[in-house]
Formats: C-alpha cells, structure tokens, sequence
C-alpha cells in the first residue's frame, strides 16, 4: 500500500471527507457499544436526547461549550502560526486567578469602584495573565529555538501548583470550611443568564462574537496575513516583509489572552470562584477542537458544540444504559483521528498495489 | 559504439495516470549496452514520472520492464538496485559529517552484520575507481570536497553496489564548464566499458555531445527518438516545446546611467560555504550586471544582502546613496524587485492562495491598507484586482486566484513572483506606484521550461531597457553571456572584478569559476 499525491481534489472531496469521517467514528464506536452489551440504536438516540433533547440538554451542552470554543480558538489562532501551544490549561487557570484577584476584592478589602469599570479590568486582567504566561516560551522559540511544545505543556503543571498554593495561601477564601477554593467573584461582576432557571451565561455570547473576530482578523487583515504566512512558509513569508518575531508575539498574546478570557468567563458565568478543578481539561481539549475544526476560527464554534454534546450526551445516556462515559472520550478521539485521516485522505490517494 | 544486441533495459507501453492527468503514456523505449541515452523534455514532461517507475517508487498502470531480459518487479527500489540500475540525483544525497568510504558504504552492508567489513570495502573502492577513472581519497570528508567531487562520490556509490544501468538526473546543473568535460570524459569511459547510461538534462548542446540516441517527452509521450548524430539543437528544441523556437536576440545596453546600487568591500558572516569576503560592485540603471559562478560561492550571502534578509558584518551598501537597511519591507518600498533563488521554499507561501502571493510584498505600504486602519484591514477588492492583472500580464495560468500557489507548475510560480516584483500595484485613485529601480534576479530561469525561461529573459531585458538595474546571478553560464552587459564571476565569497561581456571568453570564467587568478 502506498499514498500518491492527487494533482487535483475535486470539490465533492471536501465535504465527502467530514461526512466520512463522522460515519467512522459512528461505526467504530457502534462496536464498543456492542462490546459492552447495549443496543446500538438506543445508546445513540439517548446521547442525542441527552445533549440536545431538550431545553436543558441544550443549555447544559452550550454551557460546556464556551470554555471548549475559547480554548479551541486558542489552539487554533496559536496553530495556525506554528506556535504549538499545549499550555492553554495553565493560561485558562492564570486567567481564572486574575480575574478573581480584579474582581474579588469586594467587601472593603480592596476596589470599591463600578462594575461597569471593574468588569473591563477584570477580563483584560486575564487576558493578560493567559498572554504573559505563552509570551515566555514564544520569544523563547523565536529567539533561542527553544522548543514551545515542552516549555508550554511543562508551564502547565508549574500553574496549577502555583493555584494550589494560592488556593491554601493568600487568595483563599476564609469562608470555604478548609476547602482549597478561591474568595468569590463580586456578585455583579457575574455575567447573566442567557436562559433563566439553566446554567447557560452570556458568555457563550462573547466566546461565539471571540470567534468572529478572529476569523475577521485572520481572513481580513494584514496580521492575519502576517499570521497565516508565517505558520506556513515562514522563509517565505519573512522574505515578503512579514516581520516574523513581532508576529509571534502577537500570536502569543491572541492564544495566551483567549485561553485566559475562557478561565475568567468560567468564573463569571458558572463557578464565581477558582477551585482546583474548575476545568476538567478544558486547555487540551482545545486542540482536539482546533484540529477537528480544520484550524478554521468559525469551525471551532461547531467543533465544540460538538465535543461539548458527546460529553454531555454520554453523561446522560449512561445513567439509562450500562454504557460508561468513557464512550464520550473515545467518539471524540475517534473523530479526531478520522477527520485528520480523512484531510489527509484529501490530498493523497491509496494505491493498493 | 551502440551495440545491436539485445537491449540491456526495456520499457514496454508504459502508462501512468494521476486522476485525470496522463503523466506517462504508453512509453516505449530499449537502452543497448554501451550506450548513452539522453531524456529531454520539459518540467512536467513526465521524465521524472518514467524514472521513478523505473527505480521502483512508482507503480506503473499498464507497461512493463525489463533488465538485462528478466522482467523487474514494478515497485521495490530494492528489485531496481539489485538488477543493477543506479541514480545519481540532482540533489545529492551524501552525509557531509562522513567520510567518502562510509558514504560509499552506508547502507550498503547487511544490518545484522557486526562489524564493518572495511578494508575489503576500501579495495573493492579503489578498484572501481581506478575502473572508470574517478579518482577520490576514501577517508577525505564528504564535506569538504568539491561539487564535481561529490558528484564523483554518488556516481561510485552506484558502480560499488554493482549498477550496469547509470540514471543521470541533470548531472552538470552543479558543474563549472570544466568539471562538466571531465564528467563527460568520465561517461565515455564507463560505456566503453560497457555500461549503459540514461542521461536527463535539458542543456540541448551537451545532450547532443555526450548522447549515443535522444528520446524526447512531451506532455507524457514520447513524441521523438532519433541517434544524436545529425540531430540539430533547433529540431530537439521544436520536439521538446511542439513548435519552433526563436533564440533571444542578444542586444546590448543603451543608455546606461547612474548607479542605483552600490556595494564596498561587503563581507557576512559566514553560513556554511556560502558567504561574502569584501566584495565591491556597482549597479547602474539600465544595465544588466550578470554574477558567473559555481553555486556555492558566495551567490546566496549576495542575493540575502541585497533582498534584505541578510545585514553585511562589513563593508557598505548603498541604495541610491542612502544606506540600505536590511528590512524586505523597506526594500520594497525603495523600489527594489527581487526574485529569490529557491521559489518553493522562498517565493510564494505554498500553501495560502494565488492572489495573496501576488500581493503579499505590498500588503504594507499604502497600496491595498484602509486608509483608516494602515498596515491592518487589508482592501481586498483592490487587492484581489492587483492579482488578477499581474495573472493577466504575465500570463500566469494553472489555477485561479484563489487556487494555492503550491499548485502551480515552475515556470507559472516563476512568473507571478515575477510579476509581483516587477508590477507596480495601482491604488483607487488611479495613482500607480514608480515601476522598479533595481531587480535582484537570483537564478531566475533554473528548473524552468524553454517558453517560461524566454518569457523570463525578455522581462528582464525589458525591465532594463526601461531604466532599471538588473543584477542577475546565475549558475548558467549560456544564461551569463546571453543577458549580461557587464559579467563578474564569484569564487570563494570573492567577486573578481565586473567587465564587459564581450571581454570574456567561455574559457577565462570557466576558469575564474574554479578559482584561478581573476
């Protein structure tokens, strides 16, 4: 068996290759169901029913969703560049902790000052603290050659020990019964509910609106250019005019500060404060995301509603078969693998001989 | 010299298709023992197509082969070695960090074997050698010998593994004029003793000296075979394009005028081989100021300081009389086209579309910003119309816009970085930017076909006889003493001094290509 490069892919390919994809991994998974003794049939239809059945199923699958579009956005804008950031997770706790040390000194321990002032200054806080914490390993790679996929992931665990120190230290909140917890987020820092009586906040809204903006950046405008040249053929983009190291640095601060956004508008929409497990993987399943969504800032909406929904959908369809959730991890992979076979599938041939 | 037995290699109705495109069709073609074969064709052609079938990485569609009369399993490359075909590629593959034996040797002994059977691999080396007149030192370091040298390395890596059938892939694109005679020499050697050669080159006047037979491909066909003798360059190159050629017409500088650019005693620093050592020159307008040498020397360092990807440590360069930053951008903007040696990797961002490539030099200056939002929010429509006219003026086909550059053939990438040097972008207003003052051409014909490469001169002629300076550094030394009003050869990071074309003879830069006193 070999691949040879097609010379021409015919439109039909690239909407053939997805749907193929998602048959794929419908099969594969069909099996392990089989596997573990439940009706195919049933155990798909109550995934479906659990994330998207209902009003609720649905606001509980947005819900999952924000934090996954924003980290997926990271990865993507970060990807797209060639900047391989696997730190998302550290940068979503630095923006967690910074938005809670903006926005949690309420009760005349620190800023008695409007909402509508504070609310600004908290998010840009955690931008900035998800930015500064890639902005290392980014210049690190751009001047040194120091390899980003090792200092980013390593940044990861060095974050969540400095949150579990905090946690016990200074940021913890008196009132929590020992529990390692962060003090709370002002109350009128939260953001509001986009459906009553659900979980669902406006953060959707911005995580939805992020995506926009950075498909506008990317497809529209001479960064965007800069960003997308220098991640495919940064020899060739440098000798264009692109200034390469200024363009990693803004690629930094775009993954670093969305990465950082997601921490904070988990804390104003669902927890109000920062714990420990605040995120369940949120950082790493960003990339899944990303990948899945072709690196496209648009796809990423629907990639993490997506991977949002399996979740979601697995967690109630186990209650009612004897399925484990593990099922969610493996669709999601799945899918991952087959999206990328078939891309890849796209722009080369099977010769079977 | 061609002896009637029977063939040494056969290739019976060979057809390889890729989706729609034909890339071999029904080739037919036999190799006698003691005979050069050449390949001509153009890129694209389908020689590379045959030879990969050939070597085992393709699998034909309908055809077969054989050697020596037994029939050769279609894709193993071991089947291929073992039947006694060796290539000598373009690029070579050689470790620099090993000496010649190892290079000779690696890969050639079993795995499981424990220790390196060495002297018996050394005698076995020399005697080849000695056999076909290659001499080499084996324990000299592949990376510090020559071109030619190294070239002799991969021709006796395929002797010593026992090749009877040689595949030369454009063995003289690397070679100064004299390397290349003694290559020749080499080659009548080796058929005299009864080795068969393919040899691929596009060079129509040595294709015809150093060939028994040619066999042209055109489009996938082999639309003509013919023995050498009696064949005329003019005929091969109508075969090879389908329609008659006319030559350029060599016509000298008129108005040559003030110096555009002007470099003094610049030197860099080194990167490998390839640096700069107090080189001077001057480039005025209307002028055509063309860099002979062995690639290598010193070419890549003086293209990088004048496309402003590299800063000269010493020395000064001036640009119109104010110093020339080392910034692309900035370069642009002072009106410098440049044309890049490596096109693929270099040129154009293969993957992003057509017309962003197009485009991509000017995305900051005031051309296709907003006039709000400068350098930010790019005016696409002006942008997309800017493509769209270099694509039409210089004939850029094989994809639209929004097709990715990676799609298009050579000569058709060569054109649109072509054009988006050479052509000044137009605003709303009407405004066009001033037309180019100096052209920095680095190998800007190599690899291309006989149309692409007219097409090329003639922008470059025209360019010049409109008042730019031209500087253009070629390994091609037909293409120095074509297009150049002044000639300047590059040995060792050294440029001997620029004279006038007429003043040179073929023998005196072969020479100073090899280093002798300039």
């Amino acid at each position: 068996m070999r691949l040879e490069k097609r010379n021409h892919t015919s439109p039909a390919a690239y909407v053939l290759a997805p749907v193929g994809a998602v048959v794929f991994t419908l099969i594969v998974s069909a099996l392990l169901v089989l596997w573990a003794g439940a009706p195919v049939g049933q155990t798909y239809a109550l995934l479906l029913q659990g994330a998207f059945g209902s009003v609720f199923a649905l606001t509980e699958t947005l819900t999952r969703a924000t934090p996954l579009i924003l980290t997926g956005l990271a990865a993507a804008v970060a990807f797209r560049a060639r900047l391989f950031n696997i730190g998302a997770e550290g940068q979503l706790y630095a923006g967690a902790l910074a938005a809670v040390a903006v926005g949690g000194m309420h009760g005349g321990t620190g800023l008695e000052w409007s909402p509508y002032l504070l609310f600004p200054l908290m998010m840009l806080a955690a931008a900035l603290a998800g930015a500064a914490l890639l902005l290392g390993p980014a210049l690190m790679k751009a001047r040194l050659g120091v390899d980003e996929v090792v200092t980013t992931l390593l940044l990861n665990f060095i974050m969540l020990l400095l949150v579990s120190a905090l946690l016990d230290g200074p940021m913890k909140d008196p009132l929590s019964m020992g529990w390692p917890q962060s003090v709370a987020l002002q109350g009128d820092l939260e953001l509001s509910k986009l459906v009553p009586q659900t979980r669902l906040h406006t953060g959707l809204l911005w995580a939805i609106s992020l995506a926009v903006m950075l498909w506008a950046l990317l497809a529209r405008t001479v960064p965007g250019f800069d960003i997308r040249a220098a991640g495919a053929n940064a020899r060739a983009a440098a000798f264009a005019g692109v200034p390469i190291t200024r363009t990693v640095v803004l690629v930094a601060l775009l993954s670093g500060g969305l990465a950082g956004l997601a921490g904070a508008i988990e804390v104003a929409g669902r927890t109000s404060y920062v714990t420990l497990d605040m995120s369940p993987g949120y950082g790493y399943s960003g990339i899944v995301i990303a990948m899945l969504a072709g690196l496209h800032p648009l796809g990423v909406i629907a990639a993490g509603t997506f991977v949002a929904g399996v979740l979601v959908g697995a967690d109630s369809m186990s209650r009612a078969v004897g399925v484990p959730t593990y099922i969610a991890d493996v669709i999601v992979a799945t899918s991952l693998i087959a999206v990328l076979v078939a891309g890849l599938l796209t722009q080369y041939r099977v010769r079977w001989k | 010299m061609a002896s009637t037995n029977a063939p040494v290699l056969k290739l019976s109705g060979i057809t390889k298709r890729f989706g729609k495109l034909v890339a071999n069709d029904a080739i037919s073609l036999t190799l006698a023992r003691g005979e050069v074969l050449a390949l001509l064709g153009e890129n694209g052609a389908g020689k590379s197509t045959l030879m990969s079938i050939l070597f085992g990485h393709y699998v034909a569609d309908e055809g077969s082969i054989e050697v020596f009369g037994q029939p050769l399993p279609p894709g193993q490359p071991r089947a291929a070695l073992a039947a006694g075909i060796g290539m000598v590629h373009q690029h070579f593959t050689l470790a620099d960090n090993l000496t010649v034996l190892d290079n000779v040797l690696l890969g050639s002994e079993p795995l499981w074997q424990p220790f390196s059977r060495r002297s018996v691999a050394r005698a076995k080396l020399l005697a080849v050698s000695q056999q076909f007149g290659l001499p080499v030192s084996p324990d000299a370091k592949v990376g510090s010998l020559s071109v030619g040298e190294r070239q002799r390395v991969e021709i006796l890596k395929a002797l010593y593994r026992g090749a009877r059938i040689l595949i030369l892939d454009e063995p003289t694109a690397v070679l100064t004029p004299q390397e290349s005679e003694a290559l020749f020499d080499t080659l009548a050697q080796m058929v005299a003793q009864g080795l068969s050669i393919i040899f691929i080159s596009h060079k129509l006047g040595e294709v015809l000296r150093v060939s028994h037979r040619v066999a042209v491909l055109r489009q996938g066909k082999l639309v003509a075979e013919a023995p050498a003798q009696g064949t005329t360059q003019g005929q091969l190159a109508q075969w090879m394009v389908g329609h008659a050629i006319e030559a350029a017409e060599r016509r000298p500088a008129k108005n040559v005028g003030e110096p555009i650019c002007t470099l003094t005693r610049v030197s860099t620093a080194p990167t490998g081989r390839d640096q700069l050592n107090g080189v001077s020159l001057s480039l005025r307008a209307g002028e055509i100021v063309a860099i002979a040498g062995v690639s290598g020397n010193g070419q890549v360092a003086l293209a990088d300081v004048l496309c402003g990807v590299r800063a000269a440590t010493t020395g000064k360069v001036t640009l119109r009389g104010a110093t020339l930053q080392a910034r692309p951008a900035y370069l642009v903007s002072q009106g410098v086209a440049r044309i890049p040696e490596d096109r693929h990797a270099v040129g154009v961002v293969g993957d992003l579309p057509v017309w962003e490539n197009a485009v991509s030099e000017r995305l900051r200056g005031p051309w296709f910003a907003h006039p709000w939002f400068r350098a930010f929010w790019v005016k696409r429509r002006a942008a997309r119309q800017h493509a769209q006219r270099v694509a039409e003026t210089f004939d850029v086909r094989g994809g639209g816009p929004d097709a990715p550059a990676r799609a298009l053939s050579g000569g058709n990438m060569q054109k649109l970085i072509l054009g988006r040097a050479l052509m000044p972008p137009q605003n709303g207003a009407g405004n066009t930017a001033p037309a180019p003052q100096l052209i920095v051409a680095h190998q800007p014909t190599w690899g291309l076909d006989i149309g692409a490469v007219m097409f090329v001169q003639q922008q470059l002629i025209t360019a010049r006889d409109n008042g730019a300076a031209v500087l253009l550094i070629s390994d091609d030394l037909d293409e120095v003493l074509a297009l150049g009003d002044r000639v300047a050869v590059m040995h060792d990071g050294q440029l001997s001094e620029a004279r006038r074309a007429e003043d040179w003879t073929r023998e005196a830069i072969g020479l100073a290509m090899a280093g002798a006193a300039h």
